[in-house]
């Protein structure tokens, strides 16, 4: 007998009330925890996908295409460019390390990427079977495209020609897997890695055989760059856009101006669960103010057999607490299974991966804003308990 | 025992209660008659220390209860007295077990499940322990709230119109229960009423109220 089992004991004894109260405040905190993850793996994720990369360089066109065909394999690119442009900016003094991407063609809705090796070396990713390419043709497949396909080394496959699904097939060139890469939890999972001369190769037979393709018109989709210093924002962007038919594009700039745009639809969905969060600790103001008129004789009656008004006080501010952390963590629960629901739904998308098996620091301070609903709708009732008139009160019954 | 002097209490300055001297013995049975309002639910009130007089003192168990704090008037009120509404106020929420484990817990004594189950089966409700308020007959609830009162072994047990609306079975019943109850553990006990009933089982009477 104690604090606990009393509020526990009246919370039963209006179970439907305090069901109500808690479902209504576990979805303002389910809300807030989906966005919470969501958002959070996005950024993480986004941000791996970009680490180490400074500067992109595309064929003109929007920036932001750029950056999401180029890093994120998730948009069309905007074209191509002359090999022979992208060779001079790997030259240049500013830059320390550039990897072309050569795009175009997919693989039953998965990128086939031409590049070379420091493409899996710069995420820092190792074959889990097999070796990496070494000629024409050969293919080294990431570890999601391995686990849906159920691809292993030797298998041989056939590419799209297109980005979209619908494309013709290059069905006189198969490619064989000699790799499977681990797992990195980056874009490379779902990548199919070949050499950019397996690209030419498939689109120069796609082509026809009498217009052989030269050196001078060899072309590659994007050009992935690294400063030498941190001088070279100030230099190289202008350098690109001014020198040549190309572009460059600043993944972390454009990737803050994609957040910024995405942003205003989570600010909305943000402030409408702040405003579930509300209207549930109005809810529970009222329950337990109700609660107060009903258990008036109760409260007089604790005082008499000898409750000091503070412990009357510390009973409704803990059946406020108490409702409220039955609500913080339903929530979490809910909000964690929701994007967990959400993130199975984009694996079959294909899109970017969102587990609700993972968890924030930031859920902490929801657990904490839960729990200052639930006092802060409990003071009023608390302070009326704590001047409870037992004399008139008992009088009056 | 406890001792009244010069005792008034008075109502947005109208007087509703004036005890000159009125002193008892420790485990004497007292009963205080006095039609309705002459100011017997004040008395009780004041004896139980949840009213402050407007004047006078009050000695409980040889303690000025107008000389404690607030905090230790709680505390002496959780210990010492006993009080038997005429609505018994059992907690709904709480079982039978646990209403009298609250009169412990809020008197700031130590859960004593053992004396709990020893005064519930001193008055044959020992099995209903675990029943909620809202499942006991009237006769068992009236138990309940006597067995609360007197859980802590009280010095002064307290009945505020214990009999009123009940037959003269009923009646009889309760009364004798208080008054084993308060010779049990050796408390002074005070039946408020009006109940002309129960005089005769009460040979000590204080009546209030003719002399104004």
């Amino acid at each position: 007998m104690n604090v606990a089992t009393l509020s526990l004991g009246y919370l039963r004894a209006r179970a439907l009330s305090t069901a109500l109260n808690v479902l209504l405040l576990a979805l303002g905190v389910a809300t807030i925890t989906l966005l919470l993850l969501t958002m959070h793996q996005l950024e993480e994720r986004m941000g791996r996908d970009a680490r180490g990369i400074d500067l992109v360089a595309g064929a003109k066109g929007s920036p932001l295409q750029v950056i999401l065909s180029a890093i994120y394999h998730l948009d069309v690119p905007t074209g191509n460019i002359p090999l022979a442009q992208a060779k001079e900016i790997a030259k240049h003094r500013m830059v320390k390390k550039t990897i072309p991407l050569a795009l175009g063609d997919t693989y039953k809705g998965f990128r086939i990427v031409g590049t070379n090796h420091d493409y899996v070396a710069h995420y820092g990713a190792k074959p889990a079977a097999g070796r990496l390419w070494e000629k024409p043709m050969e293919a080294v497949i990431g570890a999601e495209i391995a686990q849906r396909l159920g691809h292993a080394v030797g298998a041989t496959f056939i590419g799209a020609h297109g980005i979209a699904d619908a494309g013709s097939d290059h069905g006189d060139a198969p490619y064989s897997v000699v790799g499977v890469l681990a797992p990195s939890g980056t874009v490379l999972d779902r990548l199919v890695l070949v050499s950019v001369e397996s690209v030419w190769l498939v689109h120069d037979e796609h082509q026809g055989t009498d217009a052989k393709v030269t050196e001078e018109d060899k072309e590659v989709t994007a050009l992935l760059i690294q400063y030498a210093s941190p001088l070279a924002v100030a230099v190289l962007p202008r350098y690109i856009n001014n020198n040549s038919e190309m572009q460059a594009a600043s993944p972390a700039y454009e990737t803050a101006r994609l957040f910024s745009v995405i942003g205003v639809g989570v600010d909305v969905l943000r402030g409408f669960a702040l405003v579930l969060m509300l209207s549930a600790g109005l809810s529970l103001f009222i329950a337990l103010y109700n609660a107060l008129r009903e258990r008036r004789y109760d409260l007089a009656l604790m005082r008499t057999l000898g409750a000091r008004p503070r412990t009357l006080m510390a009973l409704m501010l803990f059946e406020g607490a108490l409702l409220a952390g039955f609500g913080a963590v339903l929530g979490l629960a809910l909000g964690h299974a929701l994007t967990e629901v959400l993130g199975q739904s984009l694996k079959a998308a294909q899109q970017i991966a969102v587990t609700g098996w993972t968890w924030v620091p930031a859920e902490l301070w929801l657990i904490g804003l839960a729990l200052a609903v639930g006092v802060l709708a409990a003071l009023l009732p608390a302070w009326r308990a704590y001047r409870t008139d037992i004399a008139l009160t008992l009088a009056r019954g | 025992m406890f001792e009244i002097r010069e005792l008034k209490h008075a109502y947005d300055s109208t007087e509703v209660l004036s005890v000159s001297s009125w002193q008892v013995e420790q485990g004497s049975q007292w009963l205080v008659l006095g039609p309705s309002g002459s100011g017997k639910t004040t008395l009780l009130h004041v004896l139980a220390g949840i009213l402050k007089p407007t004047a006078g003192s009050v000695r409980v168990a040889g303690q000025d209860i107008g000389a404690l704090s607030e905090n230790e008037l709680d505390c002496f009120r959780g210990r010492h007295i006993g009080l038997v509404l005429q609505r018994l106020h059992l907690m709904a929420s709480l079982t039978v077990m646990d209403n009298l484990l609250l009169a412990q817990y809020l008197a700031g004594l130590p859960r004593d499940r053992a004396r709990a189950s020893q005064v519930l089966a001193g008055l044959d409700i020992g099995e209903r322990v675990a029943a909620y308020p809202h499942e006991l007959s009237f006769g068992q609830a009236q138990r309940v709230a006597v067995a609360r009162a007197v859980v802590n072994r009280p010095k002064l047990l307290l009945a505020d119109e214990p009999t009123s609306n009940l037959d003269d079975e009923r009646c009889m019943q309760a009364l004798g229960l208080l008054q084993d109850q308060a010779r049990a553990c050796n408390a002074t006990l005070v039946i408020a009423t009006h109940d002309q009933r129960i005089k005769a089982r009460m040979p000590n009477q204080y009546t209030i109220g003719i002399h104004q």
